[in-house]
């Protein structure tokens, strides 16, 4: 039997893993699963495979697996940069300003005390998100400063000092919904509007999938987000104001693509085009 | 036949079970995850933590 040359590093094996694996299958490619949680590494040495597609979904497993396995000469898709940028709201705001792309106003304050004059000075309604965590996850929205002050006082007394922290940004009225485009290798796939009932429209919180006019303002923007967070392949969240403008909400390194792929049918395999990806980072080998 | 370690209702498995595959008990929904292939083992799977995500 082939050695592997592609390794495809998970802890869970959601249905857009199986969808991945079933590609790597379809094609007889020679691939090894690894699981996160049984993964240690030295320093130095040698990898056993050259190239990884990371599909760890906690945060912190996907970073340090990512720069220990680049460390032993490993292309890691996407990259621990990518993969560390993406995951923080924060350095995702300042890559995205950095490249001069549309971004709603955000603010990061470093305690709960100075975020009432970041909330004050972004505006009223707002929405205060965790730095790292995903799916809408205490995502909050604050209408007010009297609402703020008592969000501010549950922050403050939440443990650890990242969670102290506060990223603020304004909300941006939006008719209920936003804008998923997923890229891979600088290629935008297909756009979707995510619709929900609730303020938030994560599919994780049970917000539905259209197709989306993919417009050249859209592709323009989704690629040019993909690249300012150096990420080969991502979920790119865009939101339209009033007037129909674009902004980016943020990158997602670890795209999940189920409802997107139920959006599109099968005007794009998005299982086929990241594997594709991950054999071209092969090939160059 | 798989039984799951909530409920102990009949688990069905995919024709092809992965490791670490994730199913849900269709009795209890409860989230399952499959320890080992040969044979097929499951467990209760991981409580969702503060990083997850995409």
């Amino acid at each position: 039997m082939s050695k592997p040359r592609v390794a495809v590093l998970a802890s869970r094996i959601r249905t857009d893993e199986k969808h991945i694996l079933a590609a790597l299958d379809r094609r007889r490619i020679c691939y090894s699963h690894v699981d996160s949680r049984t993964l240690w590494s030295f320093s130095h040495g040698t990898a056993a495979t050259p190239v990884t597609l990371n599909r760890e979904l906690a945060h912190h497993r996907a970073v340090y697996a990512a720069r220990s396995l680049e460390a032993l000469g490993v292309t890691v898709v996407n990259s621990a940069t990518a993969t560390e940028i993406c995951g923080d709201k924060w350095r995702t705001s300042l890559a995205l300003r950095a490249a001069d792309l549309p971004v709603p106003a955000t603010a990061l304050a470093l305690t709960p005390d100075a975020a009432r004059e970041a909330l004050a000075a972004v505006g009223y309604p707002a929405v205060i998100k965790p730095l790292v965590g995903s799916w809408g996850r205490l995502v909050t929205l604050v209408p007010d400063a009297q609402v703020a002050e008592t969000v501010l006082e549950y922050i403050a007394a939440l443990p650890g000092p990242q969670a102290h922290i506060v990223y603020v940004q304004e909300l941006v009225a939006a008719r209920g919904r936003d804008i998923r485009a997923v890229v891979v290798g600088g290629e935008v796939l297909g756009a979707t509007y995510r619709t929900s009932t609730g303020w938030r429209t994560n599919v994780a919180r049970g917000a539905t999938s259209q197709p989306c006019p993919v417009t050249p303002e859209l592709v323009k923007l989704a690629t040019a987000a993909a690249a300012a967070v150096a990420a080969d392949i991502a979920g790119v969240d865009l939101i339209e104001d009033e007037q129909g403008r674009l902004a980016v909400l943020e990158v997602n390194a670890g795209v999940e693509f189920s409802g997107f792929q139920q959006a599109m049918g099968d005007r794009v395999n998005v299982a086929d085009r990241i594997v594709d990806h991950v054999l071209s980072k092969v090939e160059a080998l | 036949m798989l039984s799951c370690p909530e409920c102990a209702s009949p688990v069905t498995l995919a024709a092809t079970p992965r490791l670490s595959e994730i199913l849900e008990c269709g009795d209890c929904q409860a989230e399952l995850e499959i320890l080992a292939v040969e044979p097929v083992t499951v467990g209760l799977a991981p409580e969702v933590e503060e990083d997850w995500g995409e």
